[in-house]
This record gives structure tokens, sequence and C-alpha cells, in this order.
């Protein structure tokens, strides 16, 4: 297929609403669901496109631009001041919309139309997506979308884009409007500000000619904004950084010659707006009275947010997901196992021994195929994650947990940034977003990468089966091995409790946060927006090991092999492979060549730089009871935590005797041996790993994301120092406590 | 007609919204999100340790914290 040129990109359409409305699934129905996903510059905002295909022979192009959920334009916050930005084609790289696509919930329509009234006011054609629509009966309400179109004054399109209903009429609707932009746009007069006081229109006329003679160009709508959120003037990139104090003093005299007219700002504007939209759903929308206690989602939400029963679900159900990941990924992960040894073998049959064999069977098979087998869980728990998200029940469990989350200096709306750093601090992160409260959203940035991220699961699960005994109690419904992963998953958890607590107290101090949330009615989780959000996740970790983990494999194969000259063992491999393939083979002669590899592989791997590594770090490791391999893997681990796994696979490999290198890596561990013959591996020694793992900070990915998300250096390397610390720590002090056992 | 704040509405109770208190974002905030003068409020539920209040505001699900909740003023419907 011939790559399209720029020039036939037609057009940019913007889309947007407000959270919980089924924007995303609206986004990947329209584009088939091939986006591209960056930041804008300067801020920490999210800028999502995709390209699609449209017209009868769908010659033209579009470009798509998914726009932050918000509740308005407002100035307060970035994700706010960078859609107007993108709205009125100030942002860099973004051309200006030729239209915009704004998704209303159909089932809460009111509020929704807040949004829609600003957005209108920037005057660019306009299509409204009525989304939900086939949820609406359910909830005893009656829209005439026909009649709402005509009233607002722009086309509306009933659509349900979790199921895909509606989609083709929104793309023929989008080419009509492309086609006559006037459709969709208001005159000045029949516009929600067109019922703002005289005085209010006066001054912002005077800011704007102000503005003027100061050299600094700003649309009527920024203006509008600035004078009415009182954002100190620093939201919009066109104004000067230096400029900024001065324009809020301008701005404070504006507002101040507002109030002592009488003009409540800002709640002028907000009551302004409701009254538009009253007139707007007048005669069009019709809410038959109901007996709220009666409908499903009520029955339901009252036991879930019940005292007992709504918290008592909550702990059972987290319980339960955990448990399940481990029990159900059981037997796909067998299967990983086995196919990756059965590759390893492959190459070693294929390959005369020597660099290319090894480099292949031991490093990269070994190392990918170790971290791969972990791929299942990963899956198990963002399934899980995607239904709690998209069923509604994950809003409950911030108002359940908000009180217990304020408690420790965080909001409820922390809660869900938080559960989503079990599987990854990345999105986790990224969602504290969300959280308009800085002192809030630093504290729970900050404490993110201490939850029990999905690449320590990889350390635990094998430390675990490993070392810890496999007994049932319940009549076999509760695991050992079970409850010891449950106890490392609430570790982190249960650190942060005081990390949080620190840091609101002596690095974020002042004012209080809020918890103004809305709390979306139930319904049955989408299976398409489900998959769709466990297939981005697992691309993205199989782009994860595909990359980093592959290229540490490599690294740290390459210092596990040389220098040191193989071709002796090399020999010895070949003759011991040519006298095991006889028909006959000489017992004894195969042990004595089997014996000659062992010490040639175990002097060879103390001779390469990993070898002397491990000789230089183990006076730092031996107080937590590890030796220079496992200090080797945990330092060869700071970039990518999971790459342990494949490090431990890949020294093991090397060095492990004939027989054990076709064993798995559990068995390796098990009888790996101080040079005195003690097992290096106890009890105490895999709890010691296991917590410096709950409490490090080793993932570069997290550290880069901080360092996006806060703008600045600073954080990463204050979350590096104080996790890593922490981490030394707590192994040093569970080394001790269990090895007075 | 008495006059008294959101938080003190119980389950199943209804208020009018009177005046949100103040003029910084946190009311500027209540307000988009329908609180304004006139709409009347439904008291749904409380989280179980008591705080946040579920209520019931122009058609839809709203969760605030009691000290939040203290800044609308109503009437009791």
């Amino acid at each position: 297929m011939a790559t399209r040129s720029k020039s036939e990109l037609s057009a940019t359409v913007a889309l947007i609403g407000n959270p919980n409305t089924g924007k995303s699934s609206l986004f990947n129905a329209l584009s088939g669901g091939q986006a591209r996903v960056g930041n804008y510059p300067g801020v920490t905002v999210e800028h999502k496109t995709a390209r699609m295909q449209f017209g009868r022979d769908k010659q033209r192009i579009i470009e798509l631009v998914d726009l932050p959920g918000t509740y308005s334009l407002s100035a307060r916050s970035a994700d706010e001041a960078v859609s107007v930005e993108v709205l009125s084609g100030e942002m860099p790289g973004v051309s200006r919309p030729d239209a915009v696509i704004v998704i209303l919930d159909a089932t809460n329509i009111e509020r929704n139309l807040y949004l829609l009234s600003q957005v209108l006011e920037l005057k660019i054609p306009t299509l409204v997506a009525l989304n939900m629509w086939d949820r609406i009966e359910a909830e005893g309400i009656s829209i005439d979308p026909n009649a709402l179109s005509k009233s607002l004054g722009v086309p509306v399109v009933c659509t349900s884009a979790s199921n895909r209903q509606g989609i083709p009429e929104l793309h023929l609707a989008l080419e009509s409007l492309l086609e006559s932009p006037t459709l969709g746009i208001l005159a000045s007069e029949k516009l929600a500000s067109a019922s703002f006081p005289e005085a209010f229109h006066r001054s912002v006329d005077e800011l704007s000619q102000w503005f003027e003679t100061q050299g600094v160009s700003l649309p009527r709508f920024q203006i509008e904004r600035l004078l009415i959120d009182d954002a100190q003037g620093h939201s919009y990139r066109v104004i000067p950084k230096g400029r900024a104090h001065e324009i809020a003093e301008r701005i404070l005299e504006s507002r101040k010659s507002l109030g002592a007219q009488g003009i409540a700002i800002p709640l002028f504007e907000t009551r302004a707006r409701y009254g538009w939209i009253k007139q707007q759903v007048a005669g069009v929308i019709e809410r038959k009275p109901r007996d709220r206690k009666n409908t499903a989602s009520d029955w339901i939400d009252r036991w879930l947010t019940h005292r007992w029963v709504g918290l008592l679900f909550f702990f059972l159900l987290m319980f339960f997901i955990f448990q399940s990941i481990t029990r159900i990924a059981d037997w796909p992960m067998q299967g990983i196992e086995f196919a990756s040894g059965w590759l390893g073998d492959l190459v070693k049959g294929m390959l005369p021994p020597g660099p290319l064999e090894s480099l292949l069977s031991d490093g990269i098979v070994a190392g990918v195929g170790s971290v791969l087998v972990f791929l299942p869980q990963i899956a198990i728990l963002f399934f899980f994650i995607a239904i709690l998200e998209d069923c509604g029940y994950m809003s409950r469990a911030a108002f359940m947990m908000d009180k217990f989350m304020s408690a420790i200096g965080m909001s409820g709306k922390s809660f869900l940034p938080l559960m989503s750093s079990f599987a990854c601090a990345i999105p986790g992160i990224m969602a504290t977003r969300t959280i308009e409260n800085r002192r809030d959203r630093m504290v729970t940035l900050l404490i993110a990468p201490l939850m029990s991220c999905s690449a320590r699961w990889p350390v635990y699960v094998l430390m675990v089966s490993a070392f810890v005994p496999n007994r049932t109690y319940l009549g076999g419904w509760v695991g050992l091995q079970g409850a010891v992963l449950f106890g490392m998953m609430c570790l982190g958890a249960l650190v942060a409790i005081p990390v949080a607590w620190l840091l609101k107290r002596f690095v974020f101090p002042g004012e209080p946060s809020t918890f103004i949330m809305e709390l979306s009615s139930y319904k049955w989780p989408s299976l398409r927006v489900v998959a769709m959000r466990v297939w981005e996740r697992i691309l993205a970790f199989l782009a994860r090991a595909g990359s980093l983990i592959f290229l540490t494999s490599v690294l740290i194969w390459a210092a596990a092999y040389f220098p040191g000259d193989h071709s002796q063992l090399d020999r010895t491999v070949a003759q011991l492979r040519a006298e095991a393939s006889q028909p006959s083979p000489d017992e004894s002669k195969l042990e004595s060549l089997e014996t000659q590899v062992n010490q040639q592989r175990s002097e060879l791997i103390s001779q390469s730089y990993l070898g002397k590594a491990g000789h230089w770090i183990e006076p730092v490791v031996r107080p937590l009871g590890w030796d220079g391999k496992i200090g080797i893997a945990v330092l060869a681990s700071f970039p990518a935590r999971e790459v342990i796994v494949a490090t431990l696979g890949t020294i093991y490999s090397l060095g492990a005797d004939q027989d054990e290198s076709s064993q798995g890596l559990v068995q390796q561990l098990r009888s790996a041996t101080w040079p005195d013959g003690r097992a290096v591996y106890s009890l105490a020694t895999a709890c010691s790993i296991m917590v410096f793992f709950a409490l490090c900070a080793q993932c570069v990915s997290t550290l880069v994301t901080i360092r996006r998300e806060t703008n600045s250096w600073r954080w990463p390397i204050f979350s590096f120092v104080y996790m890593t610390s922490l981490a030394y720590i707590g192994a040093w002090i569970v080394y001790n406590i269990m090895s007075m056992w | 007609m008495v006059t008294t704040t959101l938080d003190d509405l119980r389950e199943g109770q209804r208020g009018r919204v009177v005046e949100i208190q103040g003029s910084d974002s946190l009311s500027a905030r209540l307000m988009e999100m329908g609180l304004i003068p006139g709409e009347v409020v439904e008291m749904l539920g409380q989280a179980p340790m008591g705080d946040p209040v579920e209520y019931l505001v122009v058609g839809y699900r709203l969760s605030l914290r009691r000290a939040e909740a203290r800044r609308v003023w109503i009437e009791r419907a």
C-alpha cells in the first residue's frame, strides 16, 4: 500500500466531552483504534490523535484529536487550558480544528450541556454526538433528538459507542458539516454568553484593548476565562511568562470593578449557562418520575457502598482478584515456559557450541522467555481493572476509600491512580492528572511507584515458588504461597502510608484537598472496551519485553560471556554432544566430560566482567543476605525490575551444570551454593530480595514519567533516592529478623 | 422554610440550593457541577466511614465531602 502524503489530509476534527461519557470508545470507533499518543509541548497533558479515512471512496483523511475529558473550559486546570488552545488553533503542531464533535451523555444531558455551551462560543463548526443512547430508556428518559438539534442549532447524532451504533451516521453528519460548516456555528445572540451582564462584556472589551496595547493577542473567549477564573494569568501559552504577574494585576482590577457593580464572579456565568441549558432542553427531554429505590443501579449502589457489606465486598474482591491471578495464570505460564525451553534446546541442537549459540539460547531465549512467562498474569490483572473501570465500580471504590485516603493525606481520587499502579506505575502516575489539588497529586504521584506493579510479580512469583512451601489451609482454599504473594502485594501500600504522611507534613504543607466527583451509573462492562484495554496493555508489555528487556538480556549475556577464551569449553561441549549422540554412549566418559564442562563454565563466569563486578558489589549486598550473583542481577535490574528474572536466568544458565540447565530457573536457584557449600538462598534471603524489590525505584520508565509529569528532574531524583534507601533498609531489617529463626 | 447547609440533609431528604458560599475555584467547580441556586438536591447516602456523601443533582450522582457540602446553603424542600 502506498503511503499517503500529508497533502491528502483534508481536515482536523477535535473530540471533546465530560469524563465518563464513553469518549474513548467513540474515539476508537471513529478511528479504528490506530491512535498515536504523546504530550503537548511544555505541559503534561496527553495529546492523542488518530487518522480516519472517510468519504464514499475513503479518499479523504481526517486527523482526529482527542481532547482531555473535562466538565468545563475554565482556565483553572492544565487540561482545560490546553483544550481551549487546541480549539483556538494556538497549539503548536495541531492545526485549528475544522470541526469539533462534542460528546454528551444522553442520560445526564443537562450537566453535559454546560461544556457544549462553552465550546459553542469558540465558533468552530460543532456536531453533537448524543452518546449512551441505548441506555436512556432504562433510565426512564425520553429525548427528541430532532427537537434538540433544532433547539441547539447544531446537528445532533444519537450514538452508542460501546456497541458501535450510530457511527456511520456520525461519519455522514461530520462529512456534511465539513462541506457546509455554517450548519454547526451559532449566531452570537443564541449563545449562553448573550445573557451575560452588559458590564461584563464592556469589561472584556476594555481588557481586550489593553492586551492589544501590550502586544498580546488573545481571543475573546480566553480573555473571558481569565477574567472569570482567577487563574493568575499564566494559563495560556501566548501569555509571556514574565508578564503573568502584571496581567494578573490588571485582571484583578477588572474583577474588583465588576464586583463593585454587583456582578458576582463566578456565579453569574454558571447561572447564565444553566439558564441557557434549561431553555435548550425545555420540551425536548422528559424524565419519567421514578422511584429511585427500585432501579437496579440504585439497589446495587445501596449495597456496594453500604457501611459493612460494601467494605467487605471491596476487600473480598481485591483478595479474589489477586488469588485468581496466581491460579488462572498457572496453565498458560507453564505453556510459555515449555515453549521457551523447547526453543532453547532447538537452538542448541542446530548450532555448534560457540558465542552465537550461547547468545541465542542463554542470552535471548532464556532472558526474554523468563519475562514473557508473566504475560498471562498481567493480562488477567488488566482484565479485572478494565472491568471494574468500565462497569462504574472504580468511582465507588474512590468514594468508599476517600475518608481513609484523606486520613493519610490524599483523596479518594488518589485511589484509582494507586490501584492502577498495582498493574503499572506509569499509567497510575499519568492518571494523577485527574486530581485537581496539586498537593494531593504530588503525594499520590510520589508514592505510586511503591504500589506493587506487575513487573514485581515475576520476582515475587519466582522467589515464592522456589522457597515458600506449597501448603494450603481451610480445605485448600487459601494457599500459603498465595498468601505470601498477597502480603508482598500489600507491603508497598502499607509502607506508602507513613511515606505519604511525611511527604504531606514536610514536603508539601498547604491547603486541604477536595473530593468533587461524579459517580457514574452502573452498567454491564462492554467486552469490546475491556478487550481493547487488555490488548493495549499486552502490546505495551510486549514492546517492553522486545526492546528494553531484550537489550538488557543481550548486555548481561555479553558481560557474563566476555572476556574469556571459550574455545576449550566449546570443544568439550562438542565432545560431550558427540558422545551423547552415540547409539551406546560410554557413561563414565560422559560423566567426566560433564564435570570438565562445569568446571570450565564456572571459571569462565568468575573471570567475566559480570563476575568481577560481583566480587566488587558483594560487600555492599552481604548484609542483605545476598551473594555477588544476586547483587549483579539486582544491579542489572535498575533499568527495569523484571529484568532480574532474565538476568538470573542468564547467569544460572551460563554457569549451570549441564543437567540443571534443562531444568527450570527455580531448580537452579534452589541448588545455588556459597563456595563453602551452604545454600545461597534461604527463606530469609528470598524475603530480603522480595522486600528490596517491593520498595526500590527500579524502573527508568517510571522515573522518566515522573520527570514528564512534574516538569522537573528534582522529583524523579527524589523518588529514586528515597525508594532505594527505603529498599536497602527494609531488606536489611527483614533479612536480620528472619535469620534469627 | 429553614435555611441550612447541604451536609445537614439526611438520606432521602431534599433541599433547594440558595447560595454557594465564596467565590474561589471550589465554589466555581461546585456550580459547574450543577449546584446552582434554584436546583433541587437529594441526599442519596454516605460512604461507609460517614464521609463523603452522595447527592442527586441535575439528574446525576455527585459525591462531595461534608466540608464541601457545608459551602452550599439550601432551604429544605
